[in-house]
């Protein structure tokens, strides 16, 4: 069956874009290194030798410049896929992201349209140090205009990234370092995981858990360890940030009583605080617990190890907060 | 190439327009009838007209914070273009983009834009999709001196070149970047020199002088459509109002002699001497231009005026193509 068939996260988001390009001629990829070395890590990987560096473009390390070809191109009618190898480096294309193409429609009165696909590698550990290992996602949901998706696996990965694609909109796809080389079920067919849908990746009753990207893999593990302690919890994967799927979440807080928000981001300013806003708007009276935020401590991320390791929450830290949310003490040892 | 004289008249036409629209919204903001910024394009018509008669349509342009000049020259009709300076929902960006974002994709003009230097890129993109499609159109980047400080513009100048893209980078040199004489930011003399470090050509014009940058453009652009790749052109120019608005808000920044000695090359005049001596234009047919155009320019005051402005519901529409909200 093909649908046992199992695929890394990295080759999820290759096929996405393959069969994508196979069906469309007006797709075209473009970006540092994606070309003939496939992308730093591997994700562009053939796609230049199957379509050619017409349509597979290795440009100059030039953020600005990139963004701005997939702006440009975009609003005269082609379909860019255009990769900013480190999600820390939007920063150097924020010009072209946030004043550009998040506002052309608007400020051009609807008639433009931008079927932009901004790819990324968001995350740390990987002891890339400071500038590339942040989780900017929140900065990006900010801005009226651009849509953000963050798989957490690749059968996400490859249906998301397709919508993203097809998409009229500027849509940003992060993909997480650390999770490139998970396998995970993907169908072989070209299929789509609609934007603005969350996952419920596991039902429970006691906790709502709101994580995406690494941190819903970690709070499934978290979820783990807490199902032997008598701890039921919900893990909910929004998969898309913006537009965020806000009543999945409060459905789910009104069943469970309690929430918490992961993220790798640091917490403060993070999407947790939006999120659990929402939660307290609309579901303030179901609540027997603050909505609880679990994130990065307010630094940059540290390049050693030993910090790194600190630094960003695992499923030891995420199952400690829970049971905070809880009031339950930590089993002894 | 030698203009014929059609494309004399046309260039003529075109210039008068720009005057003329712009001489009226420098008045309408005299008198607070427009809201936001505005940014004449008063004394630099001739770099507009010049390049754009070489353009269709299908063509595509970048313009700047001071634009209005370049979407008349692609074609842009008075009404939504007044309408659109008034915040009315008739306007070119139904009242949602003004002075600083005015645009017409129909007309293959991407847009004012109120970040120096950011149409560049977005016209690498479009000079992308014209070689992509293969469709023998051209995209023109058109940018000030000042923008030729900023990192956006040396990207895309880059991009362009190691891509081969049909662009022509059209730098408006008026030696003032904003309120900051241009010799005080930089340490060349002509902008042009940035061309050889991006393996294009690049070629300085009168920017007073229509036929000169009708010429310039012309080559530039057939160069770009047959595949050769970008030029850099300057044209030498200068506005005559302030940066925004029509006066110096009592700000001295640029001598009177300056300006003055500017005034007297006044792009429109020295070209109507020339086309009245080279019988290509008469006076009565001068006069009966002027009063049509200005009949045109009254028309659409009063269709702007008598416009609605856009809804309250509108402040949610046109966010996403298919409309999905935060909330």
């Amino acid at each position: 069956m093909s649908d046992e068939r199992s695929l890394s996260y990295m080759m999820a988001f290759n096929e996405a874009v393959r069969q994508s390009m196979r069906a469309d001629e007006t797709i075209f990829c473009a970006g540092e290194d994606i070309g003939a070395f496939g992308g730093v890590f591997g994700t562009y990987g053939g796609l230049q030798k199957e379509f050619g560096a017409r349509r597979v473009v290795d440009t100059p390390i030039s953020e600005q410049a990139i963004v701005g070809l997939g702006v440009g191109s975009a609003v005269t009618g082609l379909r860019p896929i255009v990769d900013l190898m480190f999600m820390d480096f939007i920063c150097v294309a924020m010009d072209q992201i946030v004043n550009q193409a998040a506002k052309l429609k608007y400020m051009f009165g609807g008639k433009a349209t931008l079927p932009l696909t901004i790819t990324t590698a968001g995350g740390a550990g990987l002891s890339a140090a400071a500038q590339h290992s942040q989780s900017l996602e929140a900065i990006l949901c900010h801005i009226p205009g651009l849509k953000v998706v963050y798989p957490s696996n690749p059968y996400d990965m490859k249906g998301l990234m397709v919508s993203c694609i097809r998409d009229d909109n500027p849509t940003v796809m992060v993909k997480h370092k650390r999770l490139l080389g998970i396998s995970g079920p993907v169908p072989e067919d070209l299929y789509t995981v609609p934007l603005g849908q969350a996952n419920m990746l596991r039902p429970g009753k006691d906790v709502t858990v709101v994580a995406w990207g690494r941190m819903a893999n970690e709070s499934m593990v978290a979820a783990e360890i807490l199902a032997g302690e008598g701890i039921d919890c919900e893990v909910i994967d929004p998969r898309t940030l913006q537009p965020f799927d806000t009543a999945t979440v409060v459905e789910s807080a009104r069943k469970t009583n309690r929430v918490i928000v992961v993220h790798e981001a640091v917490r403060f300013g993070g999407l947790g605080a939006e999120i659990a806003s929402q939660v307290q708007e609309e579901a303030f009276d179901f609540l027997d617990a603050p909505v609880a935020r679990i994130g990065a401590p307010f630094s940059p991320v540290p390049f050693s190890p030993a910090l790194e390791k600190h630094y960003v929450p695992d499923a030891k830290s995420i199952a400690s907060g829970i049971r905070g949310v809880l009031g339950r003490k930590s089993p002894g040892r | 190439m030698e203009p014929n004289p059609d494309v004399l008249r046309d260039l003529h036409r075109r210039m008068v327009r720009i005057r003329l629209f712009e001489e009226a919204a420098g008045k309408l903001a005299e008198a607070a009838k427009l809201p936001g910024f505005l940014h004449l394009y008063v004394g630099e018509e001739a770099v507009a007209a010049g390049v754009c008669v070489n353009l269709t349509d299908a063509d595509s342009i970048t313009s700047t914070h001071r634009g209005h000049g370049h979407l008349v020259a692609k074609g842009g009709q008075f009404r939504p273009m007044m309408a659109e300076l008034m915040a009315k929902s008739t306007g070119y960006c139904n009242g949602k983009g003004g002075s600083m974002h005015i645009s017409s994709l129909e007309l293959g003009m991407l847009g004012a834009n109120g970040i120096v230097g950011a149409g560049s890129p977005i016209a690498v993109g479009a000079a992308f999709t014209h070689k992509y499609r293969d469709d023998g159109n051209v995209a023109v980047a058109f940018f000030g001196d000042g923008a030729t400080n900023i990192g956006a513009f040396h990207e895309a100048a880059n991009m362009a070149c190691a891509l081969k893209l049909p662009i022509v980078f059209a730098c408006e040199n008026n030696e003032y970047g904003e309120f900051t004489r241009r010799d005080h930011t930089m340490a060349i003399t002509d902008i042009v020199d940035r061309a050889q470090g991006y393996g294009m050509p690049g070629v300085i014009v009168d920017g007073m002088d229509a036929v000169a940058v009708y010429e310039a453009a012309a080559e530039a652009i057939a160069f770009a459509r047959a595949g050769k790749g970008p030029t850099l052109i300057e044209a030498k120019t200068y506005r005559f109002y302030n940066h925004h608005g029509v006066q110096n808000l009592g700000l001295k920044y640029r001598p009177d002699s300056e300006v003055e000695v500017w005034k007297q090359r006044d792009p429109i005049f020295t070209f109507e001497a020339q086309l009245e001596d080279m019988g290509v234009l008469t006076v009565d047919r001068r006069e009966a231009l002027w009063a049509e155009l200005r009949a045109d320019i009254a028309d659409a005051i009063t269709f702007a005026e008598d416009s609605p402005y856009p809804e309250q519901d509108q402040i949610l529409e046109d966010v996403y193509t298919r409309m999905e909200v935060a909330r």
